[in-house]
C-alpha cells in the first residue's frame, strides 16, 4: 500500500494489507488510509508484482565514487556556464 | 412529538445502536484490516445519528447529547435488528448486510422526501453509505454460499424487515432474494436493549449535565 498525502508528492509506502482479492484490499485500504481525509490517492500493489532488489556486487572499494565533502552546486554552475548549457536551474 | 421529530428520532437511534453494537467489535474483529474497516463504519453510523438528532433537535427545542442519552429506554425507536447483542461473526456481517440493504431503499425515499432538509441530509448520508455498502456487498457475495452465513440471514431477515415502513419491503426483499415474512416490528424492544442502554448512559447519568 503506497499513500500520496497531496497532490504533486511522491507515493510513499505506508503499510500492507492482507486481503483475499484485490476488491477486500481496495475497502480496507479506504478505511484504514483514507477514513481521515489523510490520503490524496493510494496505490495497490499486489506482493507478487513487486520485484525486490538486494544483492549487489561490491568486490572493490570505490569511495572515490562518493561525493561527501565536496560542494558541487559552485562546480556545476561553472561548469555549465563554460558548456553554455546554463539555461535552466535543474530541479 | 409530532411524525417528523418522530421519524428522526427512529432514524437517529437505529444508526446510534447499531453504531454502538459494531463498536463492540473493535480489537476482537477476524482480521486487523477488517477490525479497522469495521470500526470505522461504526464511526461513521454514530455520525450519522448525531446529524439526524441534530435536526430532531431543532424541532423539539433540545440538544443531540439529550436525545442520545437522556431519554428512557422505552423512549428509544430503533428496530429490534440493531438491538441484538450478536457476539458472532457471521451474525454480525449478516446483520451489517441486511442493515445496509434496508438503509438504501430507507435512504432512496428519503432522497425523494418534500422536506428539503430531511432530503439533503439523506443525499450527504448516502455518499458515505456507497463505502459502507461496498464493504457489505463484499462479504455477502464471499459468504453467500457459507450455510452459517445463510442460516443468520434467514434468522434475521424478520428483523430486517422490521427496520422499514411496510411500503419499503417489497423492494428489500426483491433486493435480497426472500419473501416478504411477518416483520419484528419497531416499538417493542428486545430486552439486550436494556443493557445497552445501561452501558451507553453511563457516564452521562453519573454527571448529569456534563459536557466534555
Amino acid at each position: 500500500m503506497f499513500r500520496q498525502e497531496r497532490k504533486g508528492q511522491p507515493f510513499t509506502h505506508a503499510g500492507s494489507i492482507e486481503a483475499p482479492d484485490a476488491a477486500f484490499a481496495d475497502a480496507w485500504a479506504r478505511e484504514q488510509y483514507g477514513r481521515r481525509g489523510e490520503s490524496e490517492a493510494l496505490w495497490l500493489v499486489p506482493r507478487d508484482a513487486v520485484h525486490q532488489v538486494t544483492e549487489w556486487a561490491d568486490e572493490f572499494d570505490l569511495k572515490y565514487r562518493r561525493v561527501d565533502g565536496y560542494s558541487i552546486k559552485s562546480r556545476l554552475k561553472e561548469a555549465r556556464e563554460r558548456a553554455g548549457t546554463a539555461t535552466s536551474e535543474p530541479g | 412529538m409530532n411524525a417528523r421529530a418522530q421519524q428522526l428520532l427512529s432514524l437517529a437511534d437505529d444508526e446510534l445502536i447499531l453504531g454502538w453494537r459494531d463498536s463492540e467489535w473493535t480489537g476482537i474483529a477476524p482480521t486487523l484490516e477488517e477490525d479497522v474497516a469495521f470500526s470505522s463504519i461504526a464511526q461513521n453510523e454514530i455520525g450519522h445519528a448525531r446529524a439526524l438528532y441534530e435536526l430532531a433537535a431543532q424541532e423539539l427545542g433540545t440538544n443531540a447529547d439529550a436525545l442520545a442519552f437522556d431519554r428512557a429506554p422505552d423512549e428509544y425507536r430503533c428496530a429490534p435488528l440493531v438491538e441484538l447483542h450478536l457476539l458472532e461473526w457471521a451474525h454480525t456481517i449478516a446483520r451489517r448486510y441486511l442493515y445496509e440493504e434496508a438503509d438504501r431503499v430507507r435512504i432512496a425515499a428519503l432522497m425523494r422526501s418534500d422536506d428539503a432538509e430531511l432530503a439533503g441530509l439523506a443525499a450527504k448520508i448516502d455518499r458515505e453509505e456507497t463505502y459502507h455498502r461496498l464493504h457489505a456487498e463484499l462479504w455477502a457475495a464471499r459468504l453467500r454460499d457459507e450455510p452459517r452465513f445463510r442460516s443468520a440471514v434467514e434468522e434475521l431477515w424478520p428483523y430486517a424487515l422490521g427496520v422499514l415502513d411496510p411500503e419499503l419491503r417489497d423492494e428489500l426483499a426483491r433486493r435480497v432474494g426472500l419473501e416478504v415474512v411477518p416483520a419484528k416490528e419497531r416499538g417493542k424492544h428486545t430486552p439486550a436493549l436494556a443493557e445497552l442502554w445501561d452501558e451507553m448512559t453511563e457516564v452521562r447519568r453519573s454527571i448529569p449535565g456534563a459536557q466534555w
